[in-house]
């Protein structure tokens, strides 16, 4: 097809293969998506690597991400910037670890940052605030919230120092039977 | 970089590479390169060959140093900056070697580069990506060169060896291969295949996408510069043969990696409906598609192994009775109500059993028919049950280990209850509202457990369902005897006599049984008061009873048939033998001669027997297409007919239709799935009378995918509470293995106990089915075969084999449970042994290599602001991002000990700081990874500071 040489290189598309869960029809189609999204920023020719970003407002706008509560922390964590914009290349790494096959780990390290809203590599008190938060609209009562976030953090955090650390985190999240099935999205 | 400055960005970068990898190298500080280049501008000025043997020498020193740790470092997995090096070096040596010899004009041009290198922080940053771009062109330059080159390079082969002994050792490896020492071969090779490796497993490292790409091509550079110096002498070109048959193998998995992905049918639709109704309903979907996949394959057999070789090389229609239509039938045999229900020609064609002859082989080929046939059918059962068990296994690999429950009620709740899949508004408002119940239902239990306020009426009520539901049961199991006997009964009627509602009685019930029962079984568990989960779970039970029962009920009528048609056969049978005995008495006697011409009757006028076979697979077809009707009636009237009618009546009615009583129908999952695997116990079990139930359900399956998707998407409502499928997904599996385990039984008690019809179908005149397998291997294999099967089924031999497998599996038993003890005190032992690394970790230099690379990941504000890292005791709270201020409250008000870590710079360290010089022996200490992680972040950090 004529229009597949000229998006990318065989190259480039083997290069992603090797770096993402995805395949060669996968990345095309992603980068349409992309594509859809700012027309007149990205340019279809991606051979020279060019250098364009999309900001947060966009991508949010996905109908993949548009319903999720925690859609501007996941563009934020995956954008090296940390303000959500996102190159074509942190865009394919995104969608690569939400997809299907990425491995629990892999998962369960973005899913850390996600959740880790004040980026201080720590789960405390206050981000698990805002997770529930946004899983509940905030209907429970601040004495409610409190009372789940202190229960949380008494079940995971496995040193004690009341914030749950990457360790705690993984520990709790691979015994979870749910979290491969749900932490992910298909594109 | 600017694509124009490429070439003289080439020399430029080649040589920051080297200085500073040399003084990197070296762990020298500035002074010592300072010296080294005034050495190499006072060089430049000699003479051309004078040049190249104190360059060689002086790249020599360069290179014991790091050479020697890089093998050292080895055994470590990952260590990319030094692999790095070493590549960096090899391409360095041979440019700088031929670029000196071929001209002196590019070492003035170097020494020019090297003097206004002087802020090599920023140039290091920019080596990775400038010298990832021009590696090729390099290596363009090489292989052209390359027969210059060799040349060249004899001549300095002696003369280094004239120079220096030591040379050959540590000298290119590229240019000198012949001279590598072994043990530097398989260190070479060991790096390769690390690199390898490190290409296979790149995706999974947590790894922003820049530096994968970067480290990807850094690996497959080296591999091809450094695979083709691997193997020596003679064995070269087969090892470069090798690993070209490799490259392509590669490459060929790839492209059929690919293409397979292509293949999967409804990945968009599926995704559709997933992010309509979240995950729930697709796990239908997706089951369903599994389904087709395994029917297809099923398909493939029957088809390829018994019907297209009777088809093709059998006898054709209308050569002997039983592939004809008897005379008394052939008046109604094309009537289109005969062909519905089966008969007529639709009897007497390769759909069933009675159609297949009995001859040894068929065709040319010297096919075994009715080895293959009955081979097919119990392959099938096997493919089946192997397919089923690995999925279960994959599935329960995927699902955690799920022990401990209870232990993380909260923190699950907490991170694993957003189903990342929801597209739909709707949907997403349907789960916030049951995330926040089940958040309310947790404190709830958490404040006080005991909340039974009349724990009496509630078991009183309980008892009572579950007393309903097994007269449900019991009925529904009576009736359909009832009916099935009722059939038997018809049968020996005319069949003119009877009506449509007489004649598909069975099938009728049935549906209507399997129709009517779920629901009723709903509104009696309101009863109970289960939580959603088990109540689903006691539904799903229930549900599956039923179908078990009817099912098998089903299968007891169909014996008593299958027996009575056996005494007439029987009947029949002995009526023909003994017409044949008088016609070959009456002929010798009257014709006076004992050669009897074989009697001459229209294959359509023989007198049959009823064929059981063919009447078992008739009621098995039957049921499966009435189910079909009957899903495909209730999806058009129950949901859409409905969706219509709520939709329209809307605008007309007194109270609101779609928020009200009628609404719109949910997408009924574990009915759907029940149904599905109901559906394929019976084809499983249908199939030995039927080969052409596996078109037929193939069809079905088919349709009913393009069907329920369209209904799903324009008539359902997602449910109200959303509950997630991750679970029961093995369920499905282990109600599927049931119903296989089910349905083969009744299959092997026919192939093994049961008489097959004398005058039908593949195994006619064998006692039993399976005869045709003894008479295989009397006849067809070696006699000393048939010895030692004779052997292995004596008595004597299965009772050791079966008491030696009961001991195998209370072994493995054992031995499981000892695994689980050990599984749990290693548990223990580690979630100590974190503690304790936990207390020791007030030095804030993280050990783990997953915080390593965490922190590599965090947002690098240095893209943005530059001007922060200039205070780096402030930066862990302006660099929080947009949120500052939100920092501070949760920092206030925890205890010190908190306070402590949150304020340890490190987090923050080795991004946000500036590019300084590197520190060395640091990263020797730090695990496998940290080398490239912290060289590339770096890399990556900085704005790009351009000349």
């Amino acid at each position: 097809m004529g229009n597949k040489q000229t998006i990318f290189t065989d190259e480039q598309l083997d290069a992603y293969q090797d770096c993402t869960f995805f395949t060669r029809k996968e990345i095309l189609r992603l980068h349409g998506r992309y594509h859809e999204l700012a027309p007149h920023l990205v340019p279809m020719d991606y051979t020279t690597e060019p250098d364009c970003k999309i900001p947060l407002a966009l991508i949010v706008n996905m109908p993949e991400l548009k319903e999720n509560p925690f859609r501007n922390r996941i563009v934020e964590s995956f954008s090296e910037d940390g303000m959500g914009n996102l190159s074509f290349n942190e865009f394919v790494d995104m969608f690569s670890v939400l997809s299907e096959t990425a491995p629990r780990e892999l998962k369960a390290i973005y899913a850390f940052k996600i959740y880790d809203f004040n980026v201080d590599n720590f789960l405390c008190k206050e981000d698990l605030e805002k997770t529930l938060n946004r899983l509940t609209k905030e209907e429970l009562t601040p004495e409610e919230v409190d009372l789940v976030c202190e229960k949380t953090i008494e079940e995971a955090d496995l040193d004690g120092d009341s914030k749950l650390s990457f360790a705690d985190f993984e520990n709790m999240i691979t015994r979870a039977p749910d979290f491969l099935s749900t932490f992910h999205i298909r594109i | 970089m600017p694509p124009k400055r490429k070439n003289s960005s080439i020399i430029q970068v080649e040589d920051v590479g080297m200085d500073v990898d040399a003084e990197f190298d070296s762990g020298s500080e500035d002074e010592a390169r300072r010296k080294r280049i005034q050495n190499r501008r006072a060089k430049s000025q000699r003479k051309a060959k004078l040049t190249i043997e104190e360059e060689e020498d002086e790249d020599e020193d360069e290179d014991k140093a790091p050479r020697g740790r890089g093998r050292r470092k080895r055994p470590k997995p990952i260590d990319s900056d030094q692999d790095e090096e070493d590549e960096d070096k090899g391409k360095r040596q041979t440019a700088t070697r031929r670029g000196r010899t071929t001209s002196k004009k590019k070492s003035d041009k170097e020494d020019s580069n090297d003097e206004s290198g002087k802020e090599k922080g920023s140039r290091r940053q920019t080596r990775g990506k400038a010298a990832s771009k021009t590696q090729k062109e390099e290596q363009n330059k090489d292989k052209k060169e390359n027969a210059k080159g060799k040349v060249e390079e004899s001549k300095d082969k002696k003369n280094k060896k004239g120079n220096s002994s030591s040379d050959s050792h540590n000298s290119d490896s590229e240019n000198e291969e012949d001279q590598l020492s072994e043990g530097e071969i398989e260190a070479l090779k060991e790096q390769v295949e690390e690199k390898k490796k490190l290409i296979a497993t790149l995706r999974n490292k947590p790894w922003r996408m820049k530096k994968r790409l970067i480290i990807l091509k850094e690996a497959q550079e080296f591999v091809e510069k450094f695979e083709g110096a691997l193997g020596k002498g003679k064995g070269r070109k087969l090892y470069a043969f090798k690993i070209m048959m490799a490259k392509k193998f590669i490459k060929f998995k790839r492209d059929f990696e690919n293409f397979k992905t292509a293949c999967i049918p409804w990945e968009r639709k599926i995704k559709e409906v997933e992010s309509h109704f979240g995950s729930s309903v697709a796990s239908y979907f997706l089951f369903l598609r599994w389904m087709y996949g395994l029917n297809l394959i099923l398909f493939g057999l029957m088809f390829g192994l018994v019907v297209l070789p009777e088809v093709m090389m059998g006898l054709p229609y209308g050569s002997i009775p039983r592939k004809t239509v008897p005379r008394a039938e052939q008046e109604t045999a094309m009537d289109y109500s005969v062909l519905f229900d089966f008969g007529g020609y639709a009897k007497y064609s390769f759909m069933f059993y009675g159609y297949y002859n009995n001859e040894r082989t068929v065709g040319v080929l010297k096919f075994r028919l009715p080895l293959s046939y009955l081979l097919t059918g119990v392959g099938i059962f096997g493919y089946s049950l192997m397919v089923v068990i690995r999925m279960m296994a994959r599935n329960s690999n995927e699902g955690g280990d799920g022990g401990d429950e209870g232990q993380f009620t909260f923190s699950w709740k907490m991170f694993t209850s957003w189903d990342f899949l929801i597209g739909n508004p709707e949907t997403a408002d349907n789960k916030y509202a049951s995330i926040t119940t089940s958040f309310k239902e947790s404190i709830v239990d958490e404040q006080e457990n005991q909340k039974d306020e009349n724990i009496h009426l509630r078991r009183f009520l309980r008892v009572l369902a579950n007393f309903m539901i097994l007269c449900c049961l019991g009925g529904s199991g009576y009736l359909i005897y009832f009916v099935v006997k009722r059939s038997q009964d018809f049968a020996k009627l005319d069949p003119r006599s009877l009506t449509w509602f007489q004649k598909n009685e069975v099938e009728f019930v049935m549906s209507l049984l399997g129709l009517v029962c779920p629901p009723l079984f709903e509104t009696i568990a309101e009863l109970e008061d289960y939580h959603p989960r088990i109540a689903l779970k006691w539904q799903l039970g229930r549900i599956f009873a039923l179908f078990l029962g009817n099912l098998y009920t089903f299968l007891f009528a169909l014996f008593d048939e299958v027996n009575a048609k056996m005494l007439d056969e029987k009947a029949v049978k002995n009526a023909t033998e003994w017409a044949y005995q008088e016609y070959y008495a009456n002929y010798s006697s009257f014709h006076n001669t004992t050669d009897v011409p074989p009697l001459n009757i229209p294959p359509a006028d023989v007198v049959r027997g009823p064929c059981w076979e063919t009447a078992v697979g008739i009621e098995f077809v039957k049921l499966t297409v009435s189910d079909v009707q009957v899903t495909f009636l209730t999806i058009l009237v129950g949901d859409f007919a409905r969706a219509v009618i709520v939709r329209f009546l809307n605008y007309c009615w007194c109270w609101d239709l779609e928020a009200g009583f009628p609404s719109y129908a949910e997408f009924d999952i574990s009915g759907n799935v029940l149904g599905l695997v109901f559906n394929q116990g019976m084809i499983w079990m249908g199939v030995f009378y039927a080969p052409g139930l596996m078109g037929v359900n193939v069809l079905r399956l088919l349709t009913s995918m393009y069907f329920q998707c369209w209904a799903v998407m324009s008539s359902n409502v997602p449910h109200e509470r959303v509950f997630k499928a991750s679970r029961s997904n093995n369920f499905y599996m282990a109600l599927l293995l049931l119903v296989l385990f089910l349905s083969l039984l009744p299959v092997i008690y026919s192939i093994m106990t049961l008489p097959p019809s004398f005058d039908c179908g593949p195994f006619s005149g064998q006692d039993r089915m399976y005869d045709v397998v003894l008479e295989t291997i009397s006849r067809d294999l070696p006699a000393f075969i048939g010895n030692i099967l004779t052997y292995a089924s004596n008595p004597g031999l299965i009772m050791p084999a079966i008491l030696l497998m009961v001991l195998a599996i209370y072994y493995l038993n054992t031995v499981s449970k000892g695994y689980q003890q050990a599984n749990t005190d290693l548990k223990k032992k580690m979630q100590m042994a974190r503690d304790e690394e936990k207390n020791r970790r007030n030095n804030k230099d993280s050990t783990n290599q997953m915080m390593k690379d965490l922190e590599d990941l965090l947002p690098d504000k240095s893209l943005f602001k530059p001007q922060v890292q200039e205070k780096p005791p402030t930066d862990a709270a302006p660099e929080k991002g947009s949120k500052p201020t939100k920092m501070k409250p949760g920092t206030a008000g925890v205890n010190l000990h908190k306070e402590v870590s949150l304020a340890s710079p490190n987090p923050r360290g080795p991004v946000s700081r500036g590019p300084g010089p590197r520190g060395g022996p640091p990263g020797n200490a730090m695990g496998p990874q940290p080398g490239p992680g912290r060289g590339r972040g770096r890399g990556r950090g900085a704005p790009p500071p351009r000349r």
